[in-house]
């Protein structure tokens, strides 16, 4: 190896290197394009092409624009979207308060706070299939927890049944998805809040500044770009959450908690209109890329505003 | 440090209130198990009670009776995650190197397209999916829930590994180079040995995530009994006339317990790793 190393031959190998280094860079990314390609890219464009036909199991003919048509003439259509927004919207801001809430606590100078931090991940690891079971059954009317605590201290008279009611089962869907996403935010915080330089909140400490003016002149400001991109990835899973609320409710009752992505399922998979549900799938897809511009523009000027790299 | 002390009041409303969060956080699990502790008839009784004096642990050997496949699920669960993980890290690694290195054309187009596949879900591209995995004949094979499970993985893999690579002095591989090693012994004898408590963090949240993501794939791409997940496996227990919930909960604490402990093992550096990206971008 070490004899080759004359002058004439590492220019030439420079220059050879150059040339293949495209090659050998798209050689290196080809099987994750190929993945993509098949699994994403090729089922979207399949997922276009469906939202112009009336496909079912039986066949498909295309019929344009009827599937839209139908779709934005349809005012539980919008009350879907909506609902979607509102859903994510209210699940995300109590993400973050709670994120917020559980990183400075377990950013507080008290003894066992690692262990602490460890007890706060089971949502994050687990399947969300299962951690949903369990919430499922701390609703339950009959024999659930929340029921049964409430009946116990007298606050209601009869069991009641929170995934029974439109208004009860909607929140309850609220809090479950909460529960999911809290952990992951919260350790994102936690980490951002111990990367702030400890001479500013000495400086500040100095000069006589309290524990929630530092909080609300330092820590929010520093770890703002953090906050930021938790809450539009955030808003991204909420807004495409399904096992949540099919294991709650399967969007009932009476559509109460029939989201978007809820919504695409029922037509598409369980009602079997493939050219209706794609049409849906398109709508959703759409409004997700609207809504990441608006990430990267927001991102971009919050880490401007606040000085990041 | 002077600062930061907290005096006797502030310090037990720090912890009433961790105790609250971690109360919220904890519940299903809490209350799961107490489920899973319960002879079913009891947990049926008229009046809720919290305490019980008849706990067993006999769901806990029921459950293989009822659902006798449950070993089997549970082994799924782990060998498909185990798979996916495996095959997202070898499509990963040679992908983040060339975003992390090499210059080339439609490099940051390629990775914005890579990066926008997080906003899509499985559950709208269900219909299309279905087709292309029977035009690839593996419906209801393990293949239906590793493929599309190691695809919706790579763009995070992808963005993890990249800035950890990234943090790699370069002046090594140029070392390698200059010893007239080729592009690909560079990666694997050089790089790769260096990024190794990198993949570890990637590996494990990739682990992870296709843990978490089961359930939905298993659903809609399978129906032999045999191959299916934990997550799906556990609807077993909702029979035709009743559900017998206690053992279920049993069968779900059983089935998580492996992953819980490897990643009580490895959750010091997964933390510090994936959450690097957010503190230093």
């Amino acid at each position: 190896m070490i004899e080759a190393l004359a002058p004439m031959d590492g220019i030439r190998k420079a220059t050879r290197r150059g040339l293949s280094e495209r090659l050998f860079a798209w050689l290196l990314i080809s099987p994750a394009l190929v993945f993509i390609g098949l699994i994403v890219a090729w089922p979207l464009l399949e997922t276009i092409r469906l939202s112009f036909t009336d496909a079912t199991l039986g066949g498909e003919s295309y019929i344009g624009l009827a599937n839209y048509v139908d779709l934005f003439g349809s005012s539980k259509f919008y009350d879907i979207v909506g609902r979607t927004f509102y859903w994510m919207f209210l699940a995300v801001t109590l993400k973050l308060i709670m994120g917020l809430i559980g990183a400075t606590l377990l950013n507080a100078a008290v003894p066992g706070k690692a262990l602490f931090r460890i007890l706060i991940m089971p949502p994050w690891v687990i399947p969300i299939a299962i951690g949903v079971i369990g919430w499922k059954w701390l609703y339950n009317g009959y024999f659930g927890l929340i029921s049964g605590l409430l009946l116990n201290f007298g606050i209601v008279d009869e069991r009641v049944a929170l995934l029974s009611t439109k208004t009860s089962a909607f929140y309850s869907a609220v809090v479950t998805d909460v529960w999911v996403g809290t952990p992951m935010v919260t350790l994102f915080f936690l980490a951002a809040m111990q990367g702030v330089s400890r001479d500013l909140y000495e400086a500040a400490w100095v000069d006589g500044a309290g524990r929630w003016y530092r909080f609300r002149r330092i820590t929010i400001p520093q770890i703002m770009p953090v906050i930021v991109s938790m809450a539009l990835l955030s808003a991204i899973w909420t807004f495409n959450s399904f096992e949540i609320i099919w294991i709650l409710t399967e969007g009932g009752p009476r559509s109460a908690t029939t989201t978007l992505i809820i919504d695409t399922y029922k037509v598409a998979i369980s009602s079997q209109r493939f050219g209706e549900g794609s049409a849906r799938a398109v709508v959703i897809v759409v409004l997700l890329a609207i809504f990441s511009l608006a990430y990267m523009f927001f991102l971009n000027r919050v880490n401007r505003y606040y000085g990041a790299k | 440090m002077l600062m930061d002390r907290l005096n006797i009041l502030q310090k037990i409303g720090i912890y009433a209130a961790l105790f609250l969060f971690l109360l919220f956080v904890l519940l299903p699990f809490i209350e799961m198990f107490r489920v899973s502790l319960r002879p079913l008839d009891h947990l049926m009784t008229t009046k809720f009670t919290w305490w019980s004096d008849d706990f067993s642990f006999q769901a806990y050997s029921d459950m293989w009776v009822t659902v006798p496949l449950l070993g089997r699920y549970i082994l799924n669960s782990i060998f498909i995650a185990t798979s996916v993980t495996a095959i997202t890290m070898v499509v990963v690694v040679p992908a983040a190197y060339a975003y992390a290195r090499l210059e080339f054309p439609f490099k940051a187009i390629s990775l914005g397209m890579f990066l926008a596949v997080n906003m899509f879900t499985g559950a709208v591209l269900l219909i299309p999916l279905y087709r292309t995995l029977r035009a690839l004949g593996m419906l209801n094979t393990y293949w239906a829930m590793i493929i599309p499970g190691v695809a919706f993985l790579i763009p995070t893999g992808i963005w993890l590994l990249r800035s950890y690579l990234e943090k790699i002095p370069k002046e090594l591989e140029e070392a390698a180079y200059v010893d007239g090693a080729s592009r690909v012994y560079t990666l694997r004898r050089v790089v790769i040995p260096l990024a190794v408590p990198g993949l570890i963090v990637v590996g494990t949240a990739i682990f992870i995530g296709a843990y978490a993501q089961q359930f939905l794939f298993a659903i809609a791409f399978n129906n032999v009994r045999e191959i299916q997940p934990l997550p799906a496996g556990l609807y077993e227990f909702i029979g035709y006339q009743f559900v017998t919930w206690n053992e279920m909960m049993a069968a779900a604490l059983t089935g998580v317990l492996p992953v819980m402990l490897f990643f009580l093992f490895l959750q010091k550096h997964l933390v510090a790793g994936l959450t690097a990206g957010a503190v230093k971008e």
